[in-house]
């Protein structure tokens, strides 16, 4: 045994043991990157079509996302991008985190707490099976109580009326600000209008029963008991992707003149 | 025989990793919350602790006593990575759901443990026994917490509706108290508390009596 704590023989067990341990932990990751990557972007469409409801039962996720077009928009103009990046490529999440692709928002103008922005956002246009438009997708995320919510919200073709809400990542209470994936709740997005007459982003918590007696019901949504801080995240990251720093001049545009 | 059937089968009541040497607490906390991901992450640290020990005692009699915690380390380490990088290929949604806690079974006391009390001294064949049962040992607490805190937190087991919720239409209230980490603390509590209930030999020796401040005088 005493053999094993000479200077040579340490060196030589530690030499032989890292490069042994190297090449297992390497070849794992190189062997199953693809695998990985595959899972990723599965992961990703499967949100996206999830926020839109358009997951159907016993229809793969490739199937589904192929009546999806994904194009960029140009936050300052609401103009699309023709050039220059690749949709499929870009990543809305890590470019408002790179200072030379994104905007840093003033302390009025960020009311959703999320500090920066994307100059260049990603939009997803569903198709029905005839090829029209369907439904317009668009990433949104915010700050609740403890998290920032990360999701996407779906429009109809008119650019103005919910068609669902999702959020794929929080970290909100479970039980109470949680309850933003709960299906009840999510079902209540669809048919509200995001816009005034004057134009102006208008949807507000609102504390009880969103009924059809209640004036402006469309522009109300139910704030959850217990989260109040959580839906006035909502609130607020609505107010902002659907307002003039958001989605705002992109989704005027597809109002005034169509796709 | 008898040996290593007490082996594989002694962590699991007897010597409880999580029970009675109160290790590896932290991810018995954090990921029960649902059954899915509590049985991934049994797996995974049964997989770990089995092989982990298998390598060191294999090369039990090589290992310098200088860097023997270094090699133990570099050996976990590698195969915690490499479990790791299976589930992102092959279980994406719950490696999504575990996050950092697969990489936190390198620090796991268990596997450490282990290594060190029984791999160093023992034979291979030993050693994997030793691993698999103390994995098995842990399991047993990870799901027993795993199925109180989904079937009464969330109304579900493994997703599938059990209890329908009151929020959905049904008629059972959901404890969210019961999907927050504090909720397992408490629920190991009570393992432990009806465990050695059943098996009073668990119960430590008080460490520091107290002696009697007044003796009882007899009244004149």
């Amino acid at each position: 045994m005493s053999s094993n704590d000479t200077v040579s023989k340490t060196l030589v067990v530690a030499t032989l043991l890292c490069i042994i341990c190297s090449v297992v932990v390497s070849s794992s990751a190189v062997l199953l990157r693809a695998k990985q990557a595959e899972n990723k972007d599965l992961d990703r469409k499967r949100n996206i079509l999830a926020a839109a409801g358009l997951l159907t039962e016993g229809r793969s996720i490739e199937e589904l996302f192929a009546r999806i077009e994904v194009k960029l928009v140009d936050f300052a103009s609401g103009d699309y991008l023709q050039e220059g990046v690749n949709p499929q490529g870009y990543d809305q999440r890590k470019a408002a985190k790179d200072s030379a692709q994104n905007t840093l928002l003033s302390s009025q103008e960020d009311i959703a707490s999320i500090k920066q922005r994307a100059n260049i956002g990603v939009v997803y246009l569903a198709k029905n099976e005839q090829g029209e438009l369907q439904s317009i997708i668009l990433p949104v995320h915010g700050y609740g109580l403890w998290s920032t919510l990360y999701g996407f919200l779906a429009l109809e073709k008119d650019a103005k009326t919910v068609a669902g809400l999702g959020f794929y990542e929080h970290a909100e209470t479970p039980g109470l600000g949680g309850e933003v994936d709960n299906p009840v709740w999510k079902a209540q997005w669809s048919g509200k209008k995001l816009y005034n007459a004057q134009g102006q982003p208008d949807i507000k918590l609102y504390k009880g029963k969103v009924t059809d007696q209640i004036p402006q019901s469309e522009h109300k949504f139910d704030s959850l008991s217990g989260a109040t801080i959580t839906t006035r995240g909502v609130q607020n990251l609505l107010e902002f992707w659907v307002g003039d720093r958001g989605f705002g001049p992109y989704l005027k545009k597809l109002q005034s003149e169509g796709v | 025989m008898s040996e290593s059937k007490s082996i594989l089968f002694g962590p699991i009541f007897d010597n409880n990793p999580i029970a009675l040497q109160i290790l590896g607490i932290c991810s018995a906390l954090a990921v029960t919350s649902n059954l899915n991901t509590t049985l991934i992450m049994c797996v995974a640290l049964t997989l770990v602790v089995a092989f982990s020990n298998l390598f060191i005692s294999l090369i039990r009699n090589h290992i310098p006593s200088s860097i023997r915690i270094i090699v133990q380390m570099t050996i976990i380490a590698s195969l915690v990575i490499v479990v790791d990088q299976f589930l992102k290929a092959f279980a994406y949604n719950a490696s999504k759901q575990l996050s950092v806690f697969v990489g936190l079974i390198i620090t796991n006391c268990i596997v450490m443990g282990r290594a060190e009390a029984f791999a160093m001294k023992n034979t291979p064949g030993l050693s994997f026994l030793d691993g698999i049962g103390n994995g098995l040992g842990y399991s047993a607490i990870l799901l027993g917490l795993g199925v109180i805190r989904e079937l009464l937190g969330s109304g579900k087991l493994l997703g599938v509706e059990i209890l329908p919720l009151v929020t959905e239409g049904g008629w059972y209230t959901a404890n969210g108290m019961l999907l927050l980490p504090p909720s397992a603390f408490f629920l190991i509590g009570l393992f432990i508390w009806g465990l050695r209930a059943w098996k009073p030999k668990q119960v430590e020796p008080q460490e520091h009596p107290l002696s009697p401040q007044t003796k009882v005088v007899q009244a004149t």
